[in-house]
C-alpha cells in the first residue's frame, strides 16, 4: 500500500482539499454572519432606516439578479456530474456556463450599483432617504458578496483551463462546486435581508 | 512521492521560501522571538517612565525624536509603546509561536506524516504573518507614530483618525491592517492544522489516541477558524470608517477637538462586541496550546501517564466552546444591557470549572509518581502555580459586582499577565527546553535553564502580584504616569518596587537568550530521545 | 524541592499582602459600597482558600513524589474523584456568581427613586463638566452646534430655551449627603468613565449613548473622579473632584451659583 499521504489523497473518506475547503467555508460563513449581524445592530439602532426600493423595477431587477445566480449553481452541479461521468469537454462547458452566470450576475450588480450611486444619489456616507449606514451597510455587504462571486469565476476559470488539460480530479471540480453553491447559499441571506426587507411601503 | 519530499535547493529555498513544516514552525519561533524580545524592551521603557516620568534618557530622545523631545516621553509615546507592547505580546509572541511555531514543528512528527497537508499553503500563512509584522513595526516609523489606542483598539478613539491624537492616523491604519493579515494567515494556518490532524494521522491512530498537545493545537485551531473569521471583517470596518466614511462604529455629533465631525449613526458599542467576539477566544488560543505542552511534559517527568486523559481532552473543548460565549464580561460597564451581564457572569465563572479539571489533573498526574526536576518540569510546575494564581483573580473579575470597580484598573493588568502574560510564556519555555534536543540536536543547558527559571518565577510573582494591590487602591490602567491624582501618590513605592522587579526580570531573559543561541551551536549532542518520553517525534 | 518551598513562601506572602490591608479600598462613602466591599471579603476568602489549598498541594507533591529511585504508581484516572470536583467547582463558582449578582443588580438595573437629584455628566477630551436642572427642575435644550468651552458652555446650552436659563454647569461634582441622585452619562467625543472610588462605583461614558447612573453618598467629604477608560493622551489627567456636603450646605451653594448666573445674564 501506498503511503497514505502521498499526492495530498486521503485514505480516509473525505479528501483533504474537500475538508479544507469546508473548513474555509465554515469560516468565512461566520465572516458573513458577522456582517449580517453589525446589518441587524445598526438597523435595530437606526430609528430613520429606510426602506427604499420599489417594488418595481428595484425587487424585480434584484430578483432577476438571484435567478441568474441560481441558475449558476445548477450549471454547477451538472459540472460535477459531468466530471465524475468522466467528461471533460463537457465539464468544461458547463463550468463556462457557471462563469457566464456568475459574470452576468456581477454585470447587473454592477449595473445596480452604479444606478444607485449616479441616479439616487446613494454613497457609503450618504442617501436621500434616512439613516446614512444604509448605504454603508448595504454596499458592504453586497460588495462582499460580489467580491466572492468575483473571486469564484476567477477560480472557475482555474479550474476549467486545468481541467481541459487534464489535470485536475473529480476533487477539485467538486471542491470549486462546493464553493460556488456556498456563495449562493450566502445570496439566498442577502437578498431577503438587504432587499426585501427594505421594499418601499 | 511529492515534491514535498524534494530534497530543498540552496539556501533561499531551504530557510526562506521552505515548504517544510520544521523550517517553517522555527521561522515562526523565531518571529517570536524576536517579538517577544521587542514588547520586553518596550515594557521595560514604560515601567521606567510610570517611576521616573520626568527623566531625561538619551536613548528614547534617540530612538522617538518625536515622542520624546529631549529624551523626555511623552504621555502619547507612553501609550504607544504599551499599545505596539500588548499586540506584539498577544499576537507576534502568543499566537505565533505556541501554536504555530511548535504546531507545524510538532504535528507531523507527532502523527507520523511527513508534512502537513497543504506545504504552500503553510508557507503562505508564515509569510503573511511575516508582513503583518513589517507592518505593524512600520507604524513606529510613519509621521506621527505608533497608535496609542490600546490593543483593544476601541472606536471612536481609533475611527476618527489624527484628531484624537497622534498616532491615529497612518499609525493606527498600518495597525488594522498589520491585524487583517495577522487573520488572514490565521485562518490559513489553521485550516492547513485542522486537515492535517484530520487527514494524515498514522493508520489506527485515532482521534482520541492523539497526544495532548495535539489536542491543544486541534482545539486552538478551531477557535481562531471561528475567532479570527471576525475579527478580519471588523477591522475592514473599522478601516473603511476611516478611509471610506462610513459610519459603522461613530456616531453622530461628534465634536473632537473642537471639530465637528461627518459620521452619523454609528455604535462603539458594536466594535467591542465584534472585537470581544474575538477577544476572549483569543486569549485561550494563547493558553491551550501550552496546557497540552504542559500535560505532556508534566507526565513524562512524573514517570506516569496523564491524569483522566478523556476529561482533559473533554476540558479543553468546553473551555473553546464556552470561550465563544463568555466576551460580554469585558464589556460589563461598557454601557451594554445589565441584564446581559449577568448571563455573561454565569458563563464565565462555568468556564473555571474545566479550568479546575485541568488543574486538578495535572496534580493528580503528579501524585503517586517519580518527578524529575529538569529545566522544563520546573517551567511546568511553574506554570501550574501562575495558572491557579492568574485564573483565580479572573474568578473575581468574573463577576460584575466586582469587575464594576476593578474594571480597567491594574488588578486586570495583574490577572492577564498573570495568566497570559506569564503562565502561557512558562509553557512556551517548557516546550522550548523540553523539545529543543529534537529541534536542534543539542541539550540547552541545565544549570543555566534553572537560574533562569528561579529569577524568573520569582520575578513575576513580583511584579504582577503587586499590581492586584494596586488595582484594589483603585489604580487606573493605560495611565502615563500617576502624578495627577492625590490617591495615586501612595502607590508610587510599589510601582517602584514593580519597576526594579520589571528589570531584573527582564535582564535574566539574557540568560535564556544565551542559553539558547549558544547551546543551539555548541551544546552537548542529545540522545535519541533524552527524556525517555513515549510521544511518536522522539523515535 | 526548592521550587516547593518557594511556592509555599510566596502563596503564603501573597496571602498575607491581601489580608493585611495595607493596599486596599478607601472607606466606602455610600451603602452599596460597604456592601460590595463586603462580597469582595467573601469572593476573597473562597477563593483564597482555593488558592492556598492549590498551591499547598502542589508543593506537597512536588516534595513528596520527588524522584527516589522508585518505581511510579501508573495510574490512568479516578472517575469518582473526577466527579466530585467537577461538581463542587461548579457549585463554588456558579454559586458565587449568584450570590453577587444581587449587588449587580441593585447598582445597574434597580432603577433610582423618582425623587432623585438629576445630574448631566458629559465627558470629552479630557474634561468633565456637571449640569444641574436649577429650581424649574427641567434641562434646557443643547444643541452640539452652541458649544463653547472657552465660554463655560461645554453642554452646548441653548440660550433661546427658557428651561436651560437656571442649568448649572460646572465642572465638579457637588451633591447632597443621603440624597438619591441620577447620573446621566454623556461623551461628546470618544469613550471615557466615571470613576469614583468611595461609592465603588465606575461607568463607561459613550458618545451617542445616556447612560443613567443612581448613586447615593452617605458620609461628606471629597473624593476624586477618575477618568478609567483609554481616551488619549490626556487620559491620565482626566481628574475632577465629587463634593459631597450637608443638605443645608447644598442649598447654599446652588444659591451662590444661580446668583452668579442671573449677574451673567
Ligand atoms: C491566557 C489568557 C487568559 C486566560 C486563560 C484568562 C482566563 C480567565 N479570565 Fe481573563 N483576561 C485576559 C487573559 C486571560 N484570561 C486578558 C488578556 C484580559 C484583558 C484584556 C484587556 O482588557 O486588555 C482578561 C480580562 C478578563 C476580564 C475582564 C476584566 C475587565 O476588563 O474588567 C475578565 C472578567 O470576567 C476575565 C476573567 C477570566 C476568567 C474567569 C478566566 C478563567 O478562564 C480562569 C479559570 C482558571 C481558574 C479558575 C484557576 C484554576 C482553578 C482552580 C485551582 C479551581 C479550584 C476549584 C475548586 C476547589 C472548586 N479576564
Ligand atoms: C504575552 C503577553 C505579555 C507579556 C509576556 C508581557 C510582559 C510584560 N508586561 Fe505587559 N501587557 C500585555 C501582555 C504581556 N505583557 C498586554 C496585552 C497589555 C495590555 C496593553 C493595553 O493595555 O493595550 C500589557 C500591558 C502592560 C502594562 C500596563 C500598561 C498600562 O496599562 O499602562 C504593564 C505595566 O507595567 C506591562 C508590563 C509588563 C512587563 C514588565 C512585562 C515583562 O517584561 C515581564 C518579564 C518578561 C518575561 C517574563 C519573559 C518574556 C518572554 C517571552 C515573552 C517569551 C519568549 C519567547 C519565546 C520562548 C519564543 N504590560
Ligand atoms: Cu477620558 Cu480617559
Ligand atoms: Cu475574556
Amino acid at each position: 500500500m501506498s503511503p497514505a499521504w502521498s499526492g495530498g489523497q486521503s485514505p480516509f473518506a473525505i479528501g483533504s482539499k474537500k475538508l479544507g475547503m469546508w473548513l474555509f467555508l465554515a469560516s468565512d460563513s461566520l465572516t458573513f454572519a458577522t456582517m449580517l449581524a453589525v446589518y441587524t445592530f445598526v438597523r435595530y439602532g437606526s430609528p430613520d432606516w429606510p426602506a427604499p426600493f420599489a417594488f418595481s423595477p428595484s425587487i424585480l431587477f434584484s430578483t432577476g439578479m438571484t435567478l441568474v445566480l441560481l441558475s449558476s449553481s445548477l450549471t454547477m452541479v451538472h459540472a460535477v456530474q459531468a466530471m465524475h461521468a468522466g467528461d471533460r469537454a463537457r465539464t468544461v462547458r458547463w463550468i463556462l456556463a457557471t462563469m457566464l452566470g456568475g459574470a452576468l450576475f456581477v454585470g447587473l450588480h454592477l449595473t445596480e450599483w452604479i444606478h444607485l450611486i449616479r441616479d439616487e444619489r446613494m454613497t457609503p456616507w450618504s442617501n436621500p432617504w434616512g439613516a446614512p449606514l444604509f448605504g454603508a451597510a448595504f454596499f458592504g455587504i453586497t460588495g462582499l458578496h460580489m467580491l466572492h462571486v468575483t473571486a469564484g469565476v476567477v477560480y472557475l476559470g482555474i479550474v476549467a483551463a486545468g481541467v481541459r488539460r487534464g489535470r485536475f480530479s473529480d476533487e477539485d471540480v467538486e471542491v470549486s462546486g462546493l464553493y460556488w453553491h456556498f456563495v449562493d447559499l450566502v445570496w439566498m441571506f442577502v437578498f431577503p435581508l438587504i432587499y426585501l426587507m427594505s421594499v418601499k411601503p | 512521492m511529492s515534491q514535498v519530499h524534494a530534497p530543498p535547493q540552496g539556501f533561499l529555498r531551504r530557510w526562506i521560501f521552505s515548504t517544510d513544516h520544521k523550517v517553517i514552525g522555527l521561522q515562526y519561533y523565531f518571529l517570536a522571538l524576536f517579538s517577544a524580545i521587542i514588547g520586553m524592551v518596550l515594557s521595560a521603557a514604560m515601567r521606567f517612565h510610570l517611576v521616573y516620568p520626568d527623566a531625561k534618557v538619551r536613548l528614547f530622545g534617540w530612538l522617538w525624536p518625536d515622542g520624546a523631545p529631549g529624551g523626555q516621553m511623552t504621555p502619547e509615546l507612553y501609550l504607544s509603546l504599551m499599545t505596539m507592547h500588548g499586540t506584539l505580546m498577544v499576537f507576534f509572541v502568543l499566537t505565533a509561536a505556541p501554536q504555530s511555531g511548535f504546531g507545524n514543528y510538532f504535528i507531523p512528527l507527532q502523527i507520523s506524516a511527513p508534512d502537513m497537508v497543504f506545504p504552500r499553503l503553510n508557507m503562505l500563512s508564515f509569510w503573511v504573518t511575516f508582513l503583518a509584522l513589517v507592518t505593524l513595526l512600520a507604524a513606529f516609523f510613519v509621521p506621527g507614530g505608533a497608535p496609542l489606542g490600546g490593543w483593544t483598539a476601541y472606536p471612536p478613539l481609533s475611527a476618527i483618525g489624527e484628531v484624537a491624537g497622534p498616532g491615529q492616523g497612518l499609525g493606527m491604519d498600518l495597525w488594522i491592517l498589520s491585524i487583517a493579515l495577522f487573520s488572514i494567515a490565521s485562518l490559513m494556518g489553521s485550516i492547513n492544522f485542522l486537515t492535517t490532524l484530520a487527514d494524515l494521522r498514522a493508520p489506527g491512530l485515532g482521534l482520541f489516541d492523539l497526544p495532548l498537545t495535539c489536542w491543544g493545537w486541534l482545539v486552538t485551531a478551531l477557535i481562531s477558524l471561528f475567532a479570527f473569521a471576525v475579527l478580519l471583517p471588523a477591522g475592514i470596518l473599522l478601516l473603511l470608517d476611516r478611509n471610506i466614511g462610513t459610519s459603522f462604529f461613530v456616531p453622530s455629533n461628534l465634536l473632537v477637538n473642537d471639530r465637528l465631525l461627518d459620521h452619523k449613526g454609528g455604535s462603539p458599542l458594536l466594535f467591542q462586541h465584534l472585537f470581544w467576539f474575538f477577544g476572549h477566544p483569543e486569549v485561550y488560543i494563547a493558553i491551550l496550546p501550552g496546557m497540552g505542552v504542559i500535560s505532556t511534559v508534566l507526565s513524562t517527568f512524573a514517570r506516569k501517564p496523564v491524569f483522566g486523559r478523556m476529561a482533559m481532552i473533554y476540558a479543553l473543548l468546553a473551555i473553546g466552546f464556552l470561550g465563544f460565549l463568555v466576551w460580554g464580561h469585558h464589556m460589563f460597564i461598557s454601557g451594554m444591557s445589565p441584564y446581559s451581564s449577568i448571563a455573561f457572569s454565569l458563563i464565565t465563572l462555568a468556564v473555571g470549572v474545566p479550568s479546575a479539571i485541568k488543574t486538578f489533573n495535572w496534580i493528580g498526574t503528579l501524585w503517586g509518581g517519580q518527578l524529575r526536576f529538569t529545566t522544563a518540569m520546573l517551567f511546568a510546575l511553574g506554570f501550574v502555580s501562575l495558572f491557579v494564581s492568574g485564573g483565580i483573580t479572573g474568578i473575581f473579575l468574573g463577576q460584575p459586582a466586582i469587575d464594576l470597580y476593578m474594571h480597567d484598573t491594574y488588578f486586570v493588568v495583574g490577572h492577564f499577565h498573570l495568566i497570559m502574560g506569564v503562565a502561557a510564556v512558562f509553557a512556551l519555555f517548557a516546550a522550548t527546553f523540553y523539545w529543543f534536543p529534537k529541534m536542534f540536536g543539542r541539550m540547552l543547558s541545565e544549570p543555566l535553564g534553572k537560574a533562569h527559571f528561579y529569577i524568573t518565577f520569582l520575578g513575576v510573582y513580583a511584579i504582577f502580584v503587586p499590581m492586584h494591590l494596586a488595582g484594589i487602591v483603585g489604580n487606573p490602567r493605560r495611565y502615563p504616569d500617576f502624578k495627577e491624582f492625590e490617591f495615586l501618590a501612595s502607590l508610587m513605592p510599589m510601582h517602584k518596587f514593580i519597576t526594579h522587579a520589571a528589570f531584573t526580570t527582564a535582564a535574566a531573559q539574557l540568560i535564556f537568550l544565551f542559553n539558547l543561541f549558544y547551546s543551539m551551536r555548541r551544546g552537548v549532542p542529545a540522545p535519541q530521545n533524552p527524556w525517555e518520553a513515549s510521544t511518536r517525534e522522539w523515535n | 524541592m526548592i521550587l516547593a518551598v518557594l511556592v509555599w513562601l510566596l502563596s503564603i506572602a501573597i496571602v498575607v499582602a491581601f489580608a493585611i490591608r495595607r493596599w486596599w479600598f478607601p472607606p466606602p462613602a455610600s451603602a452599596v459600597g460597604a456592601e460590595f466591599d463586603s462580597y469582595f471579603g467573601i469572593t476573597a476568602i473562597l477563593t483564597g482558600v482555593i488558592f492556598l489549598s492549590a498551591q499547598v498541594a502542589l508543593g506537597w507533591v512536588i516534595v513528596r513524589y520527588r524522584d527516589k529511585g522508585g518505581a511510579a504508581v501508573q495510574s490512568h484516572g479516578n472517575d469518582r474523584l473526577e466527579w466530585i470536583w467537577t461538581t463542587a467547582a461548579a457549585i463554588l463558582f456558579i454559586g458565587l456568581g449568584l450570590i453577587t449578582a444581587g449587588l449587580w443588580a441593585k447598582v445597574h438595573i434597580e432603577p433610582a427613586p423618582a425623587n432623585a437629584m438629576r445630574v448631566e455628566v458629559l465627558a470629552k477630551q479630557f474634561a468633565w463638566s456637571f449640569r444641574y436642572a436649577g429650581p424649574d427642575g427641567r434641562f434646557g435644550r443643547t444643541s452640539i452646534r452652541m458649544v463653547n468651552d472657552a465660554n463655560g458652555n461645554p453642554f452646548g446650552l441653548d440660550d433661546t430655551d427658557p428651561a436651560g436659563r437656571d442649568d448649572i454647569v460646572t465642572s465638579t461634582l457637588r451633591v447632597p449627603v443621603n440624597v438619591p441622585v441620577q447620573l446621566t452619562l454623556q461623551s461628546r467625543d470618544v469613550i471615557h468613565n466615571f470613576f469614583v472610588r468611595e461609592l465603588r462605583m465606575k461607568q463607561d461614558a459613550v458618545p451617542g449613548m445616556r447612560i443613567p447612573l443612581p448613586f447615593l453618598a452617605n458620609r461628606t467629604g471629597e473624593f476624586e473622579i477618575a477618568c478609567s477608560e483609554l481616551c488619549g493622551l490626556g487620559h491620565h489627567q482626566m481628574r475632577s473632584k465629587l463634593t459631597v456636603i450637608t443638605a443645608e450646605a447644598f442649598a447654599d451653594w446652588q444659591k451662590q451659583m444661580l446668583e452668579q448666573l442671573r449677574q451673567q445674564q
